[in-house]
């Protein structure tokens, strides 16, 4: 009787661990079915490349260009703020900050980690956007730029407490030789623990840009929501996690719109997959 | 640049610029929020129907929505979850099969919460025929929460002293019973945090519910599983884009409320993980 019971919750505990394997997979083939439908009417260069995105005139175009280049511009800017700032961070919090200070700082990463995104384009809306607004004397504040500072601020908890947990790891014998040589402190990190940590930094930078390549409420609030392609970082741009949140409401079940809509939920799959399993590869080489 | 003290004082003190850099803006945030938004909160805001195309009135149903899709996330992902780390960390062996599930596990923490939007919608709105309603809004947030409870509790669980699972083993106990008794006992707290930090990540995401619950404006209660109901993400996102000339006070008050939710849970998370540390006894 206990060897049977034994033999049920064994089962049942695998199963548990299958379930995220399916749960995966179920994401992936239910954005397949929806989203490659539109192929059928669509051909995957036109929207691929296609630099119009008007998905309610006649007759609609589905181009997503515009999008993607919307994304990389906000994520490319958030990205040149956020990998220094954030791994300037890092290596203050693991290496320079005294114990108490250190302490109180991580809790104030996890604290803007744990404020959600709606919150933080609130605010950016309420507080950036007018003074992008005045600072560049722009039509509207609602720019790109915007985006990427906002989205910045998402992607420097990631980026500091993973390449913080890398610089930790480095063996304390790394840095007590280099030390021992007569190295400075700052020498030691510049030069030994930096390259030693270098894997697990560039998974907490990918890991970063995952997460601003994925964030959609934010970024729908504060980047102004046009789809043309951007000329500049001061011009209001659409990105493919808006799209999809801004518009999906409005498409119809079953309509060409809604498939298009799955479809840009599919490329948004593919990279962060791509990323994940890079920044995962990183984080694991020994 | 050749005197390595005072290259290293200037690489310090721009190490220290970066920190408040990140530091000062978060701090400013939760003061602007607190500060604007503490004069709106009063018993009838938490407890009042929204009013007048909600420019006037409370957050109540918003509230109780958001404790619905909260509630309804973790009843489903914590048994999973837990089972699934229990896996991971008690049975598995280092095979295809165990790098497959690690595999799956890092990248449902990385899809993007749209995406799980997306997902939800298929799957539970139109698939499943749930339509929109808090069953299909709880759903898709406990699969967006699977992967936090998943990690956190695997910590935790490999954290518990191999010597603790050999002792019970070698008294004749199972290896059910000693999970059962003497790992999981020991690994609480951990999985108590993992749940929280969960709880609030569900609690403050807007994407996924958006097709898949969410209510632009729904003045009454849910009756069943099957209604949908507001959220108070998506209703602070509603008030300060989608609906002209609400009073400022309201957004900064809805605001505020989201965020003491959110981050009362983190802070019991960091509690219970600091208690825990201090009495650890191994």
């Amino acid at each position: 009787m206990r060897k049977f019971k034994e033999f049920i919750v064994e089962k049942l505990i695998l199963i548990c661990g299958l379930f995220c394997i399916l749960v995966v997979v179920l994401i992936f083939i239910f954005l397949l079915k929806e989203g490659l439908t539109l192929f059928k009417t669509v051909p995957l260069s036109h929207f691929l490349f296609g630099k119009n995105w008007y998905p309610i005139s006649e007759p609609a175009q589905f181009g997503i260009l515009p999008l993607i280049l919307g994304s990389l511009l906000v994520t490319v800017g958030a990205a040149i703020i956020s990998i220094p700032i954030g791994v300037g961070c890092a290596i203050y919090i693991a290496e320079v900050a005294p114990l108490k200070t250190k302490e109180i700082l991580k809790a104030g990463i996890e604290l803007l980690a744990a404020i959600p995104s709606v919150v933080l384009g609130f605010i950016g809306m309420i507080t950036l956007v007018p003074w992008i607004k005045t600072i560049f004397k722009l039509p509207t504040g609602l720019t790109a730029l915007s985006g990427s500072i906002m989205l910045a601020f998402m992607a420097m908890p990631t980026i500091v407490s993973i390449a913080e947990d890398a610089l930790y790891s480095v063996p304390k014998s790394y840095k007590e030789g280099a030390l021992a040589l007569g190295a400075t402190r700052w020498q030691t990190i510049w030069r030994v623990e930096l390259s030693a940590a270098s894997s697990g930094i560039l998974a907490a930078v990918m890991l970063g840009i995952g997460r601003v390549i994925g964030e959609t409420m934010a970024v729908m609030m504060i980047t102004g929501n046009s789809a043309v392609i951007p000329t500049s970082i001061l011009e209001p741009v659409r990105t493919l996690t808006a799209t999809i949140a801004a518009e999906m409401g409005e498409a119809v079940v079953g309509s060409e719109h809604y498939f298009a809509l799955f479809a840009i939920g599919i490329v948004l799959f593919l990279i962060s997959f791509a990323i994940n399993v890079t920044a995962d590869m990183f984080l694991h080489k020994k | 640049m050749r005197n390595p003290r005072r290259t290293e004082k200037i690489a310090f003190f721009f190490l220290f610029l970066a920190t408040l850099l990140i530091v000062i803006p978060v701090g400013l945030i939760v003061v602007i929020i607190i500060q604007k938004g503490l004069p709106a909160i009063n018993w009838q805001f938490l407890s009042d129907m929204p009013r007048q195309g909600m420019r006037s009135g409370g957050i109540f149903p918003a509230i109780v929505g958001t404790i619905y899709l909260v509630l309804g996330a973790i009843i489903f992902a914590l048994p999973i979850g837990l089972l699934a780390a229990i896996y991971l960390s008690e049975y598995s062996k280092d095979n295809f099969l165990t790098r497959i599930i690690k595999l799956a596990i890092v990248n449902l923490a990385g899809v993007p919460s749209v995406v799980y939007g997306l997902f939800g919608l298929a799957l539970f709105v139109v698939f499943f025929k749930f339509g929109a309603s808090i069953l299909s809004g709880a759903l898709t947030l406990g699969i967006m929460i699977l992967p936090i409870i998943i990690t956190a509790s695997r910590e935790a669980l490999e954290s518990v002293p191999d010597s603790f699972r050999e002792v019970s083993l070698s008294l004749g106990a199972s290896k059910w019973q000693t999970i059962r008794h003497i790992v999981l006992p020991n690994a609480i707290p951990g999985i108590l945090t993992g749940t929280i930090l969960g709880l609030g990540r569900a609690a403050g995401e807007t994407a996924p519910i958006l097709f898949t619950v969410a209510a632009f404006y729904l003045p009454r209660l849910p009756k069943s599983i099957f209604d949908q109901v507001m959220a108070l993400p998506y209703h602070l996102y509603v008030i300060s884009t989608q609906v002209p000339n609400v009073d400022e006070k309201i957004r900064y008050g809805t605001a505020l409320v989201l965020l003491a939710l959110v981050l009362f849970m983190n802070l019991i998370a960091i509690i219970i993980r600091y208690q825990f540390r201090k009495r650890k006894k191994w």
